[in-house]
């Protein structure tokens, strides 16, 4: 299963706490809001991708199904 | 061949219901069913500013339909130096209704909302009257939503919050308005543009024109009905020729980009023309700026007011945005910081798709099109000179003036 995160940008109010979780995937900008690395979350990764989802605070880091393609 | 404005002169005020009918004739009931395959088949493209195909969003819509769909025509029209959409509404009423009834029938929608900008009152009147000429055949299906003021109240998501909720800010998407949109039910938002586009596909029409606001240093600035394939010297020259020599156009508008004259001058300006070298027509905006006019300082107020618009819900569009047109005009006032050309150039690559909305990847899709057409302004900016004999850092004539 290739699953992708995505971030809900109007919850997000830049914790940053996921970036410390998973800095091979979520880099921060300069006001500490999340730009996550494009694609689909290498199996090595996943188990810390879903610590990120679960340790964002407000909720708005999800980890979705990614179709095809 | 008709065209979205053909008819009486647009002086004339108003087509009446009668008039619009002698011309047209009947709307074509039964063109509704075939109406998405010949849509498709036309290639015609959104006139919003996306430029979405037509008849795929139909369809997408009527997939999920069930009789039970929503129509909103998007006549909202915030966008600073666009008059088109006040302009169709106000002088054919009657056509972008057409679109609507037939976009209803087709999709199976038994909701139409006619969102319109509440700036625009001559818009307004002339939809209202119109819909009440036509009470009969609508039979409560139409009513007219007033839009409220503001850039990012004609974004889709936008549109369907505030029908729903009186809250004119984007929501996240997916689901999108054509999954679940007014009411939940899936929705067509489409600009009035298209949907009178549409109505004159249904009646045998190629949708072969355009409408676009012409503004800037050209002698006739206002609304003006082109041919897709003229080219964009073709468009200047019916628009009574160009009044002083010409840097760049802004071209789509403010979530358009510039292009330097020399190249797009002698390009045809049909979508696919645009897009192979990648432009867009957008929402039809054509602002001339003029060689004496400082580029840079011209982007920063564009890009101040896009700023401004921000529904401040979304860290990347609230902080990013603000720190841009910080940086902007610093740069255009001549007192950069040592890094902001250096740094508005990273931000302008780092922003685009971290909104709910594409408020940020429109704005900064401009900047990064400025940072091209004005490079060297830019570096002479950002040393503290400027070359342009009117640099019109002061209080400059606002853009939106000069359309007027
Ligand atoms: C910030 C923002 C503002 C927008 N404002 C308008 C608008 O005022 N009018 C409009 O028709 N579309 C506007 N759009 C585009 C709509 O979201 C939508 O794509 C369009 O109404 C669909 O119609 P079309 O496919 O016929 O172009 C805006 C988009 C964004 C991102
Ligand atoms: S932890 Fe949550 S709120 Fe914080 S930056 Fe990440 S996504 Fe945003
Ligand atoms: S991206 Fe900007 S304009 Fe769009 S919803 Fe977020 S804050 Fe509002």
């Amino acid at each position: 299963m290739r699953e992708q995160l995505q971030v809900d940008r109007i919850r997000c109010d830049g914790h940053a706490l996921c970036a410390e979780l998973l800095p091979e995937v979520i880099a921060l900008d300069d006001w500490g809001y999340p730009i996550v690395k494009a694609g689909t979350i290498a199996p090595a990764l996943l188990e810390h991708a879903r610590q990120a989802v679960a340790a964002c605070p407000v909720l708005a880091l999800t980890l979705a199904q990614r179709l095809e393609g | 061949m008709d065209r979205l404005l053909s008819g009486p002169p647009l002086t004339a005020g108003t087509e009446s219901y009668g008039a619009h009918q002698q011309r047209f004739g009947l709307l074509p009931a039964a063109a509704a069913r075939s109406l998405i395959g010949r849509l498709e088949a036309s290639n015609l493209a959104g006139r919003g500013g996306a430029g979405f195909p037509v008849g795929r969003k139909w369809r997408a819509v009527a997939e999920r339909a069930n009789r039970k769909g929503v129509v909103l025509a998007n006549g909202a029209e915030g966008e600073p130096l666009s008059l088109k959409d006040r302009t169709i509404m106000a002088a054919r009423p009657h056509l972008v209704i057409d679109g609507a009834v037939l976009a209803a029938d087709a999709v199976g929608a038994d909701d139409i909302i006619f969102y319109v900008g509440a700036e625009h009152q001559a818009a307004e009147a002339a939809m209202r009257y119109a819909l009440t000429e036509r009470s009969a055949d609508l039979r409560g299906r139409a009513r007219l939503i007033q839009a409220p003021r503001g850039y990012v109240a004609g974004e889709e998501s936008a549109a369907v919050h505030f029908v729903n909720a009186g809250d004119a800010r984007p929501t996240i998407t997916p689901p999108r308005p054509f999954e679940r949109g007014v009411g939940g039910r899936p929705t067509l938002v489409q600009n009035v543009e298209s949907l009178a586009a549409a109505a004159l596909v249904a009646r045998g029409d190629d949708a072969g024109t355009s409408l676009a606001t012409l503004s800037g240093a050209v002698r006739r600035t206002g609304v003006m009905e082109i041919g897709l394939d003229a080219t964009l010297a073709e468009v200047a020259a019916s628009g009574g020729g160009l009044v002083r020599p010409v840097q760049a156009v802004l071209l789509g508008g403010y979530f358009g980009g510039w292009v330097d004259i020399n190249d797009v001058w002698a390009l045809p300006l049909a979508p696919g023309s645009l897009r192979a070298r990648g432009h867009a027509f957008g929402c039809g905006v054509l602002y001339f700026l003029a060689e004496e006019t400082c580029g840079v300082e011209a982007t920063a107020r564009i890009i101040g007011y896009l700023a401004s618009q921000s529904a401040r819900q979304c860290g990347p569009c609230l902080f990013g945005l603000g720190a841009i047109d910080a940086a902007c005009r610093r740069l255009a006032a001549r007192s950069a910081q040592p890094d902001d050309l250096k740094r508005i150039a990273r931000w302008s690559g780092q922003l685009a798709g971290r909104g709910a909305c594409k408020h940020p990847d429109g704005a900064t899709g401009l900047l990064r099109s400025a940072l091209g057409v004005f490079a060297d302004d830019y570096a002479a900016h950002q040393r503290g000179f400027c070359v342009h004999r009117a640099p019109a850092v002061g209080r400059p004539v606002a853009m939106a003036e000069a359309v007027a």
